[in-house]
């Protein structure tokens, strides 16, 4: 592959068929979602459609990009507006899990004690459920008949306990691994990238296993009152999270196989170990705030 | 094919896949000004139907149809884009960039609005009609009584949350990033800093958005009870998460129209700005501030006394930031060789006026008084007074005042001058009596009225039709001076300054190198 001595002071792309592809799609995937829900048998056409276009996208313009890294198109200032990016599009995730979190404490602060005339004005307890009592974990919710709570709260120690240890562990395993590059030692870090993902997976089943208890044993499910919802809410946009981390952590597995990440030059390794522990830190949130306390 | 059909492609295939920012940022501005026709027509149609008392025009579900697509379309679809057009096309030129940081998601996050516009508007003819509950989306209205056509809204509101992230993460780096090495932050041209700092709160307050509609989805299809008390959740919930992302999106309407003035008095007082550093600390103080006032929107919903003060006391705060900023404008215009052209009249008329919508935010911030104007009338003409005569005639007065660099010939003055008059007296003459019939007690998102409103619903009425009347002198004026209008320097403005007017007018396809 030709590459270029030095690179150029800043790498400006030449027009480019793929953003548009990628608003395509990313409307077609939102329209088909919608329909699904309403039921309509084009739906599934349109989310299909959408999904695999938006494929075709990421993997066409992430290749893209690669080809101009390898190519050397990537100067030093090129590859900090890269990590600028890559940074501040975790500050915007923060924000987006922020608010679950938010509502989460609102809900246990605020709403539930109300709802249970513990503060406040007594009447809003008086005149829609006298007979609730506020509590949590919420078992027994304000209208039983319209909401069924769960049969038991799912306890912190235990598997959730055991999924925090794999996940941190994962985190320690991708620093390593980084170690590992940085010292150009190849073996090594594929070993704990490979090892990395496994810790992922191995969560992600875990977390499979705990949803499935939780709908089969406990009746804890989405429907099963603010409980349920912001146990699965939380919990079901954080392993999505991991989901994608651990695709992203493939990716660049494959990509360091094909040696394409050298000590001084390997910002998407380095993005990828970001959101892997930007996900670790969410877990740790999530360990303390809706399992255990 | 024949030479027309490929010239016609090529120039297809120019804009879809464009990766200039000043491609992009035109893009922006188009798109801006049609949604602002469209929104400006349902206007309109309220207006109409405000005319007289009694349901004469429209029907009230389709009314409040009209309320509701009204907001979401001139603040999603007019103000911010033209905001992002601006930055796309200013920001490069005023920091000597190459072009924005990452001109391929540029193209992304423009070309993801005209789908989500699409969906917005298809929810018009969708069974069940279009969203009824009025921008905000409150629940339970937008959950259990809203109609079906709410998911695609949410759809839409996820496509226009994607866009603003990523606009917002590409504004960012290229200041960043892409600054000219003689450009240190404290020389960044303020319409820079008002930029860099909304960025930030978009990049906070739009992920806050898209997660509260997709709680408001799964109340409604999958039987979560985030907003549902009969399962342990609380409506009210919805507002305070609403307003968490609400009123720091307010502050991202208005934050580079403050760029955009700090720009333009300068330049026709033929002086510097007066304390620029107090300029770029005061929006900063905003924006912080803008995160810890929300529940001012929400007085009357049941909030303990002591929460009410607080957010009482933060609102009255933001009074003190905004109110150096003023001050800074008038002093930079005190003993200035001034001249009123066009965008200074836009800019003159903006600190006055706006400054009226600021004084009745303040008489909303008071608790008490605030039991009284909730949901009347009055609120309508506060944030007409901050959004029109603030957001939109600082985008006015950016166009007039950029689009001699932008097009290469200067706007038609008289043309310019008489849009600019018969607009600030249309804008007054619509929104002013506003205030007299919230105090009065008229309350707002309602077809109808009693008797002893007509009067100053029908002054309104008039007042509306011609300021929506006056739009057309703009839009003729703009699109005369793209092919005609006489050739205008490189320098456009005697008083100018900063790198932007040291280059060619038209802007050359590309500009500085790093």
């Amino acid at each position: 592959m030709k590459k270029f001595k030095k690179p150029p002071p800043y790498y400006l792309p030449a027009p480019s068929r793929w953003p548009i592809s990628g608003a395509v799609g990313l409307f077609l995937l939102l329209l088909g979602i919608m329909n699904i829900i309403h039921g309509n048998w084009y739906g599934h056409y349109f989310f299909m459609g959408g999904a695999l276009l938006l494929c075709f996208v990421m993997f066409g313009w992430f290749s893209a990009v690669i080809n101009e890294s390898l190519l050397g198109l990537h100067s030093h200032k090129m590859t900090m507006t890269y990590r600028l990016g890559m940074l501040w599009f975790i500050v915007s995730e923060v924000a987006f899990f922020g608010i679950f979190f938010g509502a989460l404490f609102y809900t246990r602060l605020f709403a539930v004690p109300t709802l249970g005339g513990l503060m406040g004005s007594a009447e809003t307890h008086a005149i829609l459920w006298p007979t609730f009592k506020a509590a949590w974990p919420l078992l027994k919710n304000p209208n039983p008949q319209l909401f069924m709570g769960p049969k038991a709260v799912m306890p912190a120690l235990g598997l959730p306990a055991v999924n925090t240890v794999i996940l941190m562990t994962s985190a320690v395993f991708i620093t390593i691994a980084h170690w590992h590059l940085q010292k150009k030692q190849a073996r090594q870090t594929h070993f704990f990238l490979f090892l990395t993902i496994l810790f992922g997976i191995l969560f992600l089943g875990c977390q499979g296993y705990e949803y499935h208890e939780a709908y089969t044993k406990m009746h804890l499910t989405l429907e099963s009152g603010i409980y349920g919802t912001t146990f699965f809410m939380l919990t079901g946009f954080h392993a999505a999270h991991v989901t994608v981390g651990a695709l992203m952590l493939l990716v660049i597995l494959i990509r360091s196989l094909k040696g394409h990440f050298l000590p001084e030059h390997h910002f998407a390794f380095s993005a990828v170990s970001w959101y892997w522990h930007f996900v670790d830190v969410v877990w740790l949130f999530l360990f303390i705030f809706v399992y255990w306390l | 094919m024949t030479q027309n059909h490929k010239s016609m492609l090529a120039l297809i295939s120019r804009w879809l896949f464009t990766t200039n920012h000043k491609d992009i940022g035109t893009l922006y501005l188009i798109l801006s000004g049609i949604m602002f026709f469209i929104g400006g027509i349902m206007a309109m149609m309220i207006r109409i139907q405000l005319y007289r008392p009694g349901i004469t025009f429209i029907d009230p579900n389709f009314y409040n149809q009209l309320v509701t697509l009204h907001g979401l379309i001139m603040i999603f679809g007019a103000i911010m884009p033209a905001f992002v057009g601006l930055a796309n096309w200013m920001i490069p030129l005023m920091i000597g960039a190459p072009d924005m940081a990452l001109p391929r998601l540029n193209n992304w996050s423009f070309w993801i609005l005209p789908f989500a516009f699409l969906i917005l508007l298809s929810t018009l003819f969708l069974p069940g009609a279009a969203p009824n509950f009025g921008w905000t989306m409150y629940t339970p209205l937008s959950t259990t009584y809203g109609p079906p056509s709410t998911d695609f809204l949410i759809a839409a509101i996820h496509l226009l949350g994607i866009s603003s992230i990523i606009g917002a993460i590409n504004i960012i780096a290229t200041i960043i990033n892409l600054r000219t090495p003689s450009m240190t932050y404290m020389k960044m041209p303020l319409f820079v800093w008002s930029w860099f700092i909304t960025a930030f709160l978009l990049i906070i307050a739009m992920p806050v958005l898209a997660g509260v509609v997709t709680m408001m989805l799964f109340d409604r299809h999958f039987g979560t009870s985030f907003f549902n008390a009969a399962g342990g959740g609380d409506p009210v919930l919805y507002q305070h998460l609403f307003w968490f992302f609400g009123h720091p999106e307010v502050y991202i309407m208005i934050l580079p129209g403050f760029g955009i003035i700090s720009e333009i008095i300068p330049t026709f007082s033929r002086k510097k700005i007066f304390g620029y550093t107090f300029m770029v600390l005061a929006i900063a103080s905003i924006a912080f501030l803008s995160f810890i006032v929300w529940a001012h929107h929400m007085f009357t919903t049941g909030m303990a006394l002591s929460a009410q003060i607080i957010f009482m006391y933060t609102t009255m705060l933001i009074a003190v930031p905004t109110g150096v900023k003023v001050f800074n404008w008038v002093a930079t215009l005190f003993r200035g060789a001034i001249t009123f052209e066009t965008p200074m009249l836009f800019a003159i008329a903006f600190v006055i006026l706006f400054s009226i919508g600021g004084f009745s935010g303040l008489m909303l911030a008071v608790v008490p008084a605030d039991y009284q104007y909730q949901d009347t009338y009055f609120v309508v003409a506060h944030f007409h007074y901050v959004l029109v005569t603030g957001a939109l005639f600082s985008i006015m007065a950016a166009i007039y005042y950029w689009l001699p660099k932008w097009t290469g010939h200067y706007y038609n003055e008289t043309l310019g001058q008489l849009h600019f008059w018969i607009t600030v007296v249309a804008v007054n003459v619509t929104f002013f009596p506003m205030h007299f019939l919230g105090l009065a007690g008229m309350p707002r998102r309602i077809a109808d009225y009693p008797l002893q409103y007509t009067d100053f619903n029908q002054i309104i009425s008039i007042g509306a039709f011609v300021l929506g009347l006056a739009q057309i002198i703009f839009l003729y004026n703009i699109i005369r001076t793209i092919f005609y209008g006489k050739k205008a320097t490189s320098r456009v403005w005697e008083g100018a300054q900063g790198l932007e007017w040291s280059i060619a007018s038209p802007a050359p396809y590309h500009t500085f190198q790093t």
